[in-house]
């Protein structure tokens, strides 16, 4: 208590002194600087924006982010490990909830990772129908993402209209596979099933309604002038930091690279065989990520028109043993995923199943730029760019 | 108001009528506007079919919805400052109420006849903003504490283009009595042609449109729907609140559409009447007296076309960046509603 040891103070009186000490206190008060505190803000992992479990940690000064991490984790299943106590077939039923909505592509590099050890080789036909069922499974996923970037916005309307029309893609990978999200479908060295009579023209009405969706999203969403002043100019990756995080997929041509391993790799996929254009933008904002991804999802359509149209006849199935075993060795086969790259490093001791798996996700590595990305950012803008950015939970913790 | 059928009523019943007319005035559209644009309008824009279970195309569903709210708990966090807590959404709910008081809906059908009724209403008006800030501030929550500054911001910013865009009005009719605005625009004629009528849309289209811009603002409605926010802000000021306290801001925000629907209706489309000449009416003293059964209708018909035009802008647009929406007010929409201004206010003294 300095104050009472004050010289001025000591010589008042007890009545002159209480107050002399109360406006001491007020001037104390007052000269502190007027600091402003930072708030972190915990987004998720319980919130509506973050697609499942993912939890952003935001330092906030005022709406601007200071500082941002992403937390993940929070589902994490523990896949690579389960791998390991399966048998080869018994794989493709775990990985499928990997990415939950563009199930079906989540098997396509595991088995064909599994093929190359086995050196087998799928038969033409289910190569086809592989690469259709592939894109159809990227149309589904990324119709989805179209609606859904409309309500992290705030505009309620186009997520129905997506909701609509990835349930025409659903009911067509339902009829052909037997499961509506999950199909586990893809075997070693083949597919488990020939397509269903009436399929391909029922895929043909049904990709002419999918452009249709594409163009009324275009006009809903893209040509609307606050979706683009939400989303030109904001985000922005700039080339080489998105190589240097190791972006894939539509994230990583939006920022002007031409990448892209349905056409820059040989897999034992049917891409060879069609003509498609890989989009790419040079902003890398996030209106470009937005579009390069309508874009191609319109390409998928045309990819899945043109494989209908050529697609040969012949088994489904190679023959491959009865008890699969795989032999020593290990093999890396990636795609490009819905989400960008996505790959399998399969280890194999000659066993029953896998001795290891690595899994590369693509949303795992796309979101680690979250932290050099969100910096300075607006709250909103946080939304808007993790929107963009596109990940699925699944993907992350896998 | 002093006699009914005849009979004469005294003052306790004269209150009485004030106080159930005000809760249908209030009520009634807010109901209205949730079963006809939220759940019908909005499910058929989005190409679903909305409730069809409760009654005949689902037109129980918001008693059922009602119901279910009341049975809800009713949560109060445990940080929370709990008075201001409960206060909150009664003073956004009571803002309607004293909001719908000055709207005319026939000659001698109001609640109180104001002389300075617009300046009122506008005052008023604001004092939701209280509400929606002592929601966020006590509810003990970041995300509410964000929506409730927010909502601070974005009303204040609002208030302005909204007064300025009813002084363009206020200066052609030369009153600020919401019934004389009715009857000068009704009586009215534009160059001569007294058929329609002078409503004042035609005249003031510029602060008609962005009286109508400041009350989606004012209303939280998208793309203005900052402080609420469902997908960064969970709900914003809302967000901790359940069961009943929730109802009541739920009214509120439609009650005020509806309420603010009613003044933009008697500002710039003529409010409860028809045009004059057409039963050879000259002034408020000749209307006839089945105007006070007929003009409530043609007020709500008039408020649902607006309220029409608010909801279909909320379905469809993203929401705009805190930054840029008081970008647009300060440099869009206040410039353009002083022009306005001063035109009507050259334009009045020529002619």
């Amino acid at each position: 208590m300095t104050i009472l040891n004050d010289p001025v103070s000591a010589k008042l009186g007890s009545r002159q002194q209480l107050s002399y000490i109360a406006s001491q206190a007020a001037d104390a008060r007052l000269n502190v600087e007027l600091e402003t505190e930072g708030m972190t803000l915990n987004i998720g992992p319980q919130h509506p924006a973050t697609h499942g479990t993912l939890r952003i940690i935001a330092r906030l000064d005022g709406e601007q982010v200071v500082w941002a991490e992403p937390s993940c984790g929070y589902m994490h299943r523990g896949y690579e490990k389960l791998t390991e106590v399966r048998t080869f077939p018994q794989v493709t039923s775990l990985i499928n909830r990997i990415d939950w909505l563009g199930s079906f592509a989540n098997e396509v590099p595991f088995i064909l990772a599994a093929e190359k050890l086995m050196n087998v080789e799928a038969p033409p036909r289910a190569q086809w129908i592989r690469t259709i069922l592939f894109e159809l499974s990227r149309i589904a996923n990324v119709s989805l993402f179209l609606g859904d970037l409309g309500v992290q916005m705030g505009a309620i309307t186009p997520v129905f209209l997506a909701f609509r029309d990835r349930e025409y893609v659903l009911n067509l990978i339902e009829s052909a596979t037997g499961g509506r999200f999950h199909p586990n479908f893809d075997r070693i060295g083949g597919l488990k099933d020939d397509l269903p009579a009436g399929w391909i023209d029922e895929t043909k009405v049904v990709m002419k309604k999918l452009r249709n969706f594409c163009d009324e999203i275009e006009t809903l969403l893209f040509g609307n002038e606050i979706f683009q002043s939400r989303t030109r100019g904001i985000g922005v990756i700039p080339r080489d930091v998105a190589l240097q995080y190791g972006l894939s997929g539509a994230n990583l041509r939006a920022s002007g690279v031409d990448w892209d391993l349905r056409r820059d790799q040989t897999i034992p996929l049917a891409y060879d065989k069609v003509d498609f254009k890989v989009w790419t933008h040079p902003d890398g904002d996030s209106f470009a990520r937005c579009w390069v991804r309508l874009q191609e999802t319109r390409e998928a359509t045309k990819i899945v028109d043109q494989l209908l149209d050529g697609i040969p006849s012949g088994p489904v199935m190679a023959k491959v043993p009865k008890i699969i075993k795989v032999p020593e060795g290990e093999a890396w086969v990636s795609t490009e995923n819905p989400l960008g790259e996505m790959g399998y490093y399969v280890v194999s001791r000659g066993d029953l199943g896998p001795f290891r798996v690595k899994i590369r996700s693509a949303s795992f590595n796309n979101i680690s730029i979250t932290p050099w990305l969100l910096r300075g950012v607006y709250v909103p803008d946080i939304i808007t760019i993790l929107a963009s950015l596109y990940f699925i939970l699944g993907d992350i913790d896998r | 108001m002093n006699t009914l059928l005849g009979v004469v009523i005294p003052y306790w019943g004269q209150s009485l009528l004030r106080v159930l007319g005000g809760l249908v005035a209030v009520l009634l559209p807010a109901g209205t506007i949730v079963y006809v644009f939220l759940f019908k309008m909005m499910s058929f824009m989005q190409s679903r079919l909305g409730p069809m279970e409760a009654g005949p195309y689902g037109s129980l569903q918001l008693v059922a919805e009602v119901g279910k709210w009341l049975q809800k708990e009713d949560i109060q966090p445990t940080n929370a400052d709990k008075p201001v807590f409960k206060m909150a959404p009664i003073i956004v709910l009571m803002s309607t109420f004293l909001l719908v008081v000055v709207v005319p809906f026939g000659p001698d059908a109001w609640f109180t006849n104001l002389e300075t009724g617009i300046f009122y209403a506008l005052a008023v008006s604001s004092i939701s903003v209280l509400g929606i800030l002592m929601a966020g501030w006590s509810s003990a929550n970041k995300y509410s504490l964000l929506g409730g500054l927010r909502a601070a911001g974005q009303l204040i910013a609002y208030e302005l283009p909204m007064v300025l865009a009813v002084m363009g009005v206020v200066i052609q009719a030369g009153t600020m009595n919401l019934q004389q605005i009715v009857v000068a625009q009704n009586a009215g004629s534009i160059f001569g042609i007294n058929t329609f009528g002078n409503p004042y849309v035609i005249t003031q289209f510029v602060g008609f449109i962005v009286f109508m811009i400041a009350i989606q603002a004012e209303l939280t409605q998208a793309p203005f729907d900052m402080p609420i926010a469902e997908s960064e802000l969970v709900s914003g000021y809302m967000t901790e609140y359940s069961g009943f306290r929730f109802l009541i801001f739920f009214i509120g925000e439609f009650a005020t559409a509806g309420v603010f629907a009613m003044i933009a209706s008697t500002l710039f489309l003529g409010g409860w009447g028809v045009p004059f000449s057409w039963f050879g009416w000259t002034s408020m003293d000749s209307v006839s007296n089945w105007m006070n059964i007929v003009g409530p209708l043609i007020v709500f018909t008039k408020m649902m076309v607006l309220t029409f035009f608010i909801m279909w802008v909320r379905f469809t647009y993203p929401r705009f960046r805190e930054d840029q929406l008081q970008r647009f007010a300060w440099k869009v929409l206040i410039p353009v509603s002083l022009v306005n201004i001063m035109l009507t206010a050259v334009l009045k003294v020529m002619f």
